[in-house]
C-alpha cells in the first residue's frame, strides 16, 4: 500500500531540496520537488520496510523518503539500477519516475542482522 | 594413486561427480606452456556456508551436517593439500558473546580435520556486524595471499563492509599483490560473495567487485572460487572462471527462479539434498581445474 504525504508547504519543499542535495550521490537525480510530486515515506527498520509494498503509476514522479530508526540500512531497487544508504538520524530521499510497469523487488543491501535476508518489499508500477 | 586414477576411482565408486572446468582459453594455455613454469599436481577441498548456529526446518540436522562433512574430508582416499572454508562459517547473531561462542564451537569441530592447513575467509554472517573483529580473533586475517606448488592464491574479503564492498584499501592491496605476479601466473581467488553481478535483485553481487575483476583481467590464468549462493554455479567474465560452491546448511533456489531467495525445503526422502563440498584438482598442464562435487554423506 502506498503512503500519501500531506500537501507540500514551502518549507517542506525547501527541506527536500536540501536533503536531496546532501544525501544523493552524483549519479542520482537531485530532488527538485514539485507540488505535483507525491512523497512516500518508508521506514527501514529491523527487519522490514514499512510499507513493504509501494504503488506508483507508470511515469509518475515520486519522492521516496526514508528513515532508519535502528541501524544503517540500504535500499536497493536493482531493476532500476538505484540504491541508497539509509542512516539513522537522517532523512534520505530518492526521486523515482518508473518508465516500466510491473512488480519489482526492493531489498536492504546493507547487512543489518539476523533478519536481513528477508528484508525486502515490492514496488508495483501500474 | 595418481590424480587421474583417483578421479576415476571416485567416479566408479559413485562418491562424487567430476566435471572439468577450463578457466583458460587456448591463448592462455599456450602462454602457460611457454613460460617454463613448473607446476605440480595437487588438490584442495572447498567447504562453504556452514552457518554454524542456524536452527530451523530447512535443516533438521543442523548440528550434525558439519561434523559429517568433516568426516567426509577425513575419509578421502588421498589427503588434500589444504582445505578452504569460503565464508559463513557461523550463522549471524546480534550478540557478540554468542557470535564468539559459535566461532569457538565451529573451530573445535573443524579441528578434527586431519588435513593441515585449514584456511578460512569470512562471510557476511561472520563479519558484517562487527567489521570482522570476532573472525580475526579466531581465524586470523580476512584477506591474504599465499603460494602453493606454483599457484598463487588470493583470499579476498567482500563482507566485513556490511555494504558488500572490497573497499579502496583492499583493492590497492590486490593491485600491489598482482604486480608481483607475471601475466601468465596461475592465480586462484577465493571470495565469499560473487565478484560479478550474478543476480543483483537478490543481492548476489559485490558492489565494487568489477574493480577486482578489472585488476585480475590482465592475467591470463585466473579462476575464482566462492560461496554465498548455496549452490553450484559457473560463470565466465571474459577468460576468468567463477565457480560457486554448495552450502553445508541448506540450498537456495536458482537465481530468479522464485520471488524470494528463501531456503529450499528439507526433503526427508532425500536428506542433505543440495548440500555438499567439493575437491578441486590443479593439474600440472595448467589447462583446467577438475571439480568433483561430493555429497555430505553417501546415500
Amino acid at each position: 500500500m502506498s503512503t500519501e504525504c500531506s500537501p507540500f508547504d514551502h518549507q517542506r519543499r525547501v527541506l527536500l531540496n536540501m536533503l536531496g542535495a546532501l544525501a544523493l550521490g552524483p549519479s542520482t537525480a537531485i530532488v527538485s520537488a514539485q507540488s505535483t510530486e507525491r512523497v512516500i515515506d518508508i521506514v527501514a527498520t529491523k527487519f522490514e520496510f514499512v510499507p513493504d509494498e509501494v504503488h506508483v503509476s507508470l511515469g509518475e514522479t515520486v519522492i521516496l523518503q526514508f528513515t532508519a530508526p535502528d541501524v544503517p540500512m540500504g535500499f536497493n531497487l536493482a531493476d532500476f539500477g538505484l540504491r541508497i544508504d539509509v542512516v539513522p538520524g537522517s532523512v534520505t530521499t530518492l526521486r523515482l519516475r518508473p518508465e516500466k510497469a510491473g512488480s519489482f523487488t526492493f531489498f536492504c543491501d546493507v547487512f543489518c542482522g539476523i533478519g536481513h535476508e528477508e528484508m525486502s518489499g515490492t514496488l508495483v508500477v501500474s | 594413486m595418481s590424480e587421474f586414477d583417483r578421479r576415476q576411482f571416485l567416479q566408479l565408486t559413485g562418491v562424487g561427480a567430476a566435471v572439468f572446468m577450463s578457466g583458460l582459453g587456448g591463448g592462455a594455455r599456450a602462454a602457460a606452456s611457454v613460460s617454463g613454469s613448473s607446476y605440480e599436481d595437487f588438490y584442495f577441498v572447498q567447504l562453504s556456508d556452514c552457518h554454524w548456529g542456524f536452527e530451523g526446518a530447512p535443516n533438521p540436522d543442523a548440528k550434525g551436517t558439519l561434523p559429517k562433512a568433516v568426516a567426509c574430508v577425513n575419509a578421502l582416499s588421498e589427503v588434500p593439500d589444504f582445505v578452504i572454508f569460503t565464508g559463513d562459517l557461523t550463522h549471524t547473531t546480534d550478540d557478540p558473546t554468542e557470535r564468539r561462542k559459535r566461532m569457538s564451537e565451529f573451530r573445535d569441530i573443524v579441528a578434527a580435520l586431519r588435513v593441515k592447513p585449514v584456511r578460512f575467509i569470512p562471510g557476511e554472517h561472520d563479519a558484517s556486524l562487527d567489521g570482522g573483529a570476532a573472525f580475526k580473533e579466531f581465524f586470523g586475517a580476512t584477506n591474504y595471499a599465499f603460494d602453493h606448488k606454483g599457484v598463487h592464491f588470493i583470499a579476498l574479503d567482500n563482507v566485513s563492509d556490511p555494504g558488500a564492498r572490497l573497499g579502496d584499501e583492499q583493492l590497492a592491496w590486490l593491485a600491489d599483490d598482482l604486480k608481483k605476479q607475471t601475466k601468465d601466473a596461475r592465480i586462484v581467488v577465493f571470495a565469499h560473495r560473487p565478484l560479478f553481478d550474478l543476480y543483483p535483485q537478490w543481492d548476489w553481487a559485490t558492489r565494487d567487485g568489477a574493480k577486482a575483476v578489472d585488476l585480475l583481467m590482465p592475467h591470463a590464468d585466473v579462476t575464482v572460487f566462492y560461496g554465498h549462493i548455496h549452490q553450484e554455479h559457473h560463470h565466465m567474465t571474459g577468460h576468468i572462471a567463477h565457480h560457486s560452491a554448495k552450502s553445508l546448511i541448506f540450498p537456495l533456489p536458482a537465481p530468479g527462479s522464485q520471488p524470494k531467495r528463501a531456503p529450499l525445503p528439507w526433503d526427508p526422502a532425500q536428506p542433505y539434498r543440495g548440500l555438499g563440498l567439493r575437491e578441486i584438482e590443479a593439474e600440472s598442464n595448467g589447462a583446467e581445474y577438475a571439480i568433483t562435487e561430493l555429497p555430505v554423506q553417501k546415500t
